[in-house]
């Protein structure tokens, strides 16, 4: 680094350093510098400025324009995503299940250029059996389904039928009602088990449940589409399940992504999900035609995060954790949090600012912060 | 075989449901049938539902056969000489009622011209889609639908000649027009509703231009001279009510001037008005609070009372006098009985109502607007030949409503004033727009209506030529006299301590939530405070046992009555979080409050 700069370590971030060194003389970094630190500081947020709030309404007011309950159609195909209004509900929410789970797939070198393109949907994509059978021919007489097999998506699998004998057979809602096997033709076989005597209604059923037996793929994912982004070849899904997808081999994990803030936590911990509540939420503000600064955001999604596991912005999840029985009382459910407060024999040290303005103080927030640094003698006031 | 329902429940089946439904047609065409059954085939479902309950909307439409109106133009002479009513073509089979189920069998046809053999009804007049007011707005075959709807809503808010006997009349709340005038621009319906005898508005001249921006966003300006001369000018009458009502106990209220030993006596100034009965004199001029009807009521609490003969015979206080903010003229004074035979004083109040800046006007078209600013004459733009316009209005309400039937009115209006007549603008049968522009053309003018005009200020000649013509406008009942309000210190709820809410208890503006929320957001938290200081309050606090202690003025002493002598200090709180405390301890929750120097 150059010798001007290192004054400014641990001034300015390193970033900021790094671009001075780069795009200025060496004569002028100095001065640059200088400058730069000054402007840097006039930048920063100001102790007791209610950044909450500011943020609080920087997202609300823009939010009440934004059109409820609108569905964009991602790509060309028609796929239904979350959009507007309801998505950011849902994820400040911090909701476990979405409306529309999705992933977005990278795919690595060979096979973003578009080779086997195909196959590598079809393996992702969860297949039951009723897929990739053309027919269920129902044999009364002896109590037994013949399933004729697609031979082309079976190929474009890789599934023998012995091995696809093998899968079915495993299944739980199968495994006790029907035994699997494969005849000569290369179909399977399924026949009806047990003693007691089974009639066509049982073979009606065996058939029903054989359709929804998982056969390969991975479980979740309910649609695929290969897409063209830039110049590559991109798998989007509906319905996600990151932890299998980026077992596979043809996935590039770097870039691979859900939209499920919960697997991402799970999968790749709490930062990540910081992250991907910020792109999410900016994301839709965005698609609004919306302009919110990214920060605003920010903020709520660390709020979200500090804990280190996903909290919404509920009273079961950020609000259930203030510090203040005042400050919870007048969000949700007052009555809940007196009782149980009650019972506790909490404290409200009234350090925020709802409690405040509820006993009609002045909230510590802006000139309502400091205070005096000289000790006032103690004595009765008169 | 068809189904037949019989309002709505099964009935049986018919072989030939054509010779059925004849059947019942002409019966009732006949008048052998009631003419208020009406039936419906649904072919999908092949059922025959015959209707004849009550609560269907049903319309009149003219019956045709072979592509041929029954009605015919014999039946208009004999109508128009009167030898015949509505009732007879009814019962005729001339014209028959259908409701909306027996609609979806029959194609109407919207003009004689367009009737073929299919058809079975004509429309008497495309008219008839349209209400009774909504038919009052002219031109309305050149409007937006949605501002046709809102321009019949607004002329049902109009002040004007509400009705003939308004002098002997005791209505709450009425407006009178004192001079309305009937519109130049009419349609079918003035005749029809004999709009000339109780009109509701009055033609000004209008100039479509912008004034000095007085008139953006809606805003109108009018012309002060105009103003001055009755423009706009109406009267605003109220009624206070008073009646000696009877309790129990053979004590009844008594009308009359209260004597001093009252409770509640107010003070003799706001008894001044009163007359020796104790009800004001007519053509008294009052101010806020003055009382206009002087009453006694018996004590509330009898019960109590009787062991103390000495207060048992103190009366209350229980006059009406006018409202915060009110004034006027005592204009009518009616002495009566009610129901139950009790006497009953109504006073009726007069304010003569001057358009002020605030007051709500509407032209026939949808386009409301209050007024921004008023002119002396000497300042308002006006035409080569010395016209001064009454209002100006702003030529942005115009494109985006749409409302081209708001300019057709102005041209024709302005064509009509000049030639001496009233232009018909019935909707779907008005005088076409080439025949007025033609008219005003053959008069002088340019046939746009636009005219050279100077600014009334420098006098200098405008760059354009500005569009001016007359129009009918309506000023509606909502005035800002009487919605104004402004409060600093003023009566307080009594549970809360904090200010009333709303006009009539003389309330103030709530600061919310939100508008709280602006103020922490700039960080101005001692602003806030003093905002929410309306109902701060100081109590002694006992330091042992964090309750609310006593405060003993006569010996200048706090003391806590559970803890003796503790420590006792004052703080300053709102009312309302005292009353939560409260609030808390009524429900078995101890709220130790634990005090500590805020410096």
């Amino acid at each position: 680094m150059h010798e001007a700069l290192k004054p400014y370590v641990g001034k300015l971030p390193r970033s900021i350093l790094e671009e001075i060194e780069e795009k200025c003389p060496a004569s002028k970094i100095k001065k640059v510098a200088e400058k730069a630190l000054e402007e840097y500081n006039t930048a920063m947020i100001a102790p007791g400025e209610a950044v909450g709030l500011i943020s609080a309404e920087s997202i609300g007011e823009p939010g009440t324009q934004m059109t409820l309950d609108t569905f964009h159609f991602a790509g060309v195909a028609e796929m239904n995503v979350t959009m507007g209004l309801p998505r950011i509900i849902e994820i400040l929410d911090g909701r476990k299940t979405l409306a529309t789970p999705m992933m977005e797939i990278f795919l690595k070198s060979p096979y973003n250029k578009g080779k086997d393109i195909r196959k590598c949907a079809l393996l992702v994509k969860e297949t039951t059996l009723g897929e990739i059978v053309t027919e269920f021919v129902i044999d009364i007489v002896d109590l037994k389904i013949e399933a004729k097999l697609d031979a082309e998506k079976m190929a474009l699998l890789g599934l023998t039928p012995a091995r696809l004998a093998k899968a079915v057979s495993k299944a739980k809602t199968l495994s006790k009602e029907a035994s699997v096997k494969e005849n000569k033709e290369g179909n399977l076989v399924l026949k009806l088990k047990g003693k007691e005597e089974k009639g066509l209604n049982d073979l009606y059923k065996l058939k029903e449940t054989a359709r929804d037996v998982y056969v390969c793929g991975i479980k979740g994912v309910t649609q695929v589409l290969p897409v063209k982004r830039k110049d590559e070849f991109i798998i989007i899904t509906a319905g996600s399940n990151l932890k299998k997808v980026l077992d596979l081999d043809f996935v590039d994990p770097n870039r691979t992504m859900s939209n499920d803030i919960y697997e991402i936590t799970e999968n790749f911990g709490i930062e990540a999900a910081r992250q991907a509540i910020i792109e999410e939420v900016f994301k839709v503000i965005e698609a609004q035609g919306l302009n919110v600064d990214i920060r605003h955001i920010m903020l709520v999604a660390d709020t979200m995060c500090v804990s280190g596991a996903i909290k919404g912005i509920t009273r079961y999840g950020v609000v259930s954790e203030k510090a203040s029985v005042l400050a919870r009382a007048s969000f949700e459910t007052p009555i809940k949090h007196v009782i149980n407060a009650a019972l506790a024999g909490e404290v409200d040290k009234l350090n925020s600012v709802v409690e405040n303005v509820m006993l009609n103080q002045a909230v510590p927030v802006g000139t309502g912060l400091p205070g005096l640094v000289t000790k006032v003698k103690k004595g009765k006031l008169k | 075989m068809a189904e037949v329902y019989l309002n709505g429940k099964f009935v049986g089946n018919v072989e030939n449901k054509d010779e059925f439904i004849e059947r019942i047609k002409s019966d009732r065409r006949s008048g052998v049938m009631s003419a208020n059954v009406n039936f419906y085939y649904d072919a999908k479902l092949d059922q025959i539902c015959v209707e004849s309950l009550r609560g269907r909307t049903r319309r009149p439409l003219i019956i045709v056969k072979d592509g041929i109106p029954l009605l015919t133009e014999k039946h208009i002479k004999q109508l128009q000489k009167k030898e015949i009513s509505w009732k007879d073509l009814a019962d005729q089979g001339i014209l028959e009622y259908l409701d909306a189920a027996e609609e979806e069998n029959a194609l109407v046809a919207f003009s004689e011209s367009e009737l073929t053999p299919d058809h079975s009804h004509l429309e008497i007049s495309p008219l008839c889609m349209l209400g009774l007011v909504t038919t009052l707005v002219p031109f309305g075959q050149y409007i937006q639908s949605a501002r046709l709807s809102i321009g019949s809503k607004n002329q049902k808010h109009a002040i004007g000649f509400y009705a003939a006997n308004f002098p002997v009349r005791i209505d709450m709340d009425v407006n009178l027009l004192h001079y309305p005038q009937a519109p130049i621009v009419n349609s079918i319906m003035n005749d029809l509703c004999d709009y000339d005898k109780h009109p509701s508005g009055q033609n000004l001249v209008i100039a479509v231009m912008c004034y000095k921006g007085y008139n953006m966003e809606d805003a109108i300006i009018l012309n002060k001279g105009s103003i001055e001369r009755g423009l706009g000018r109406n009267s605003y009458f109220r009624p206070a009510i008073a009646d000696e009502l009877r309790y129990s106990g053979g004590l009844t209220d008594e009308i009359c001037i209260p004597d001093k030993e009252v409770k509640g006596y107010k003070s003799e100034k706001d008894y001044r008005l009163l007359e020796d009965d104790g009800i004001v004199f007519p053509e008294a001029v009052v101010k806020e609070e003055d009382v206009v009807i002087g009453k006694t009521s018996p004590p509330r609490f009898l019960s109590s009372l009787e062991d103390y003969s000495l207060a048992s015979n103190i009366r209350r206080e229980s006059s009406v006098a006018l409202r915060h903010g009110e004034k006027g003229v005592i204009d009518f004074v009616l002495i009566t009985e009610n129901e139950e035979g009790n006497k009953l004083v109504q006073v009726r109040i007069r304010d003569q109502r001057i358009p002020e800046i605030g007051d709500k006007f509407v032209s026939r078209h949808g386009q409301k607007g209050v007024i921004g600013l008023i002119v002396p004459q000497s300042d308002m733009p006006f035409t080569a030949s010395g016209v001064v316009p009454d209002l100006i209005f702003t030529p942005h309400g115009i494109p985006s409503r749409m409302t081209v039937s708001h300019l057709l009115e102005i041209l024709g209006a302005k064509t009509g004033a000049l030639a001496g007549r009233y232009i018909d603008a019935t909707t779907f049968g008005s005088e076409p727009e080439e025949r007025i522009r033609k008219e005003l053309l053959s008069m002088g003018f340019r046939e746009d209506g636009t005219e050279t005009m100077y600014n009334g200020i420098t006098g200098e000649q405008f760059q354009v030529k500005i569009f001016i013509g007359s129009m009918y406008y309506q000023k509606i009942k909502h005035m800002v006299a009487n919605k104004l309000q402004a409060r600093a210190r003023g009566p307080i709820q009594l549970l809360t301590r904090q200010p009333t809410e709303g006009r009539a208890k003389e309330g103030g503006l709530r600061l919310g939530e939100m508008e709280k929320d602006t103020l922490v957001a700039h960080g101005a938290s001692l602003l806030l405070k003093e905002r929410f200081d309306s109902d701060k309050t100081i109590v002694p606090v006992c330091e042992g046992c964090g309750l609310i202690a006593i405060y003993d003025a006569q010996k200048d002493k706090r003391y806590c009555p559970m803890c003796g002598d503790s420590d006792v200090n004052d703080i300053e709180i709102s009312y309302a979080f005292k009353l939560i405390l409260d609030e808390f301890k009524s429900l078995g929750i101890y709220p130790k409050l634990q005090l500590k120097s805020k410096y």
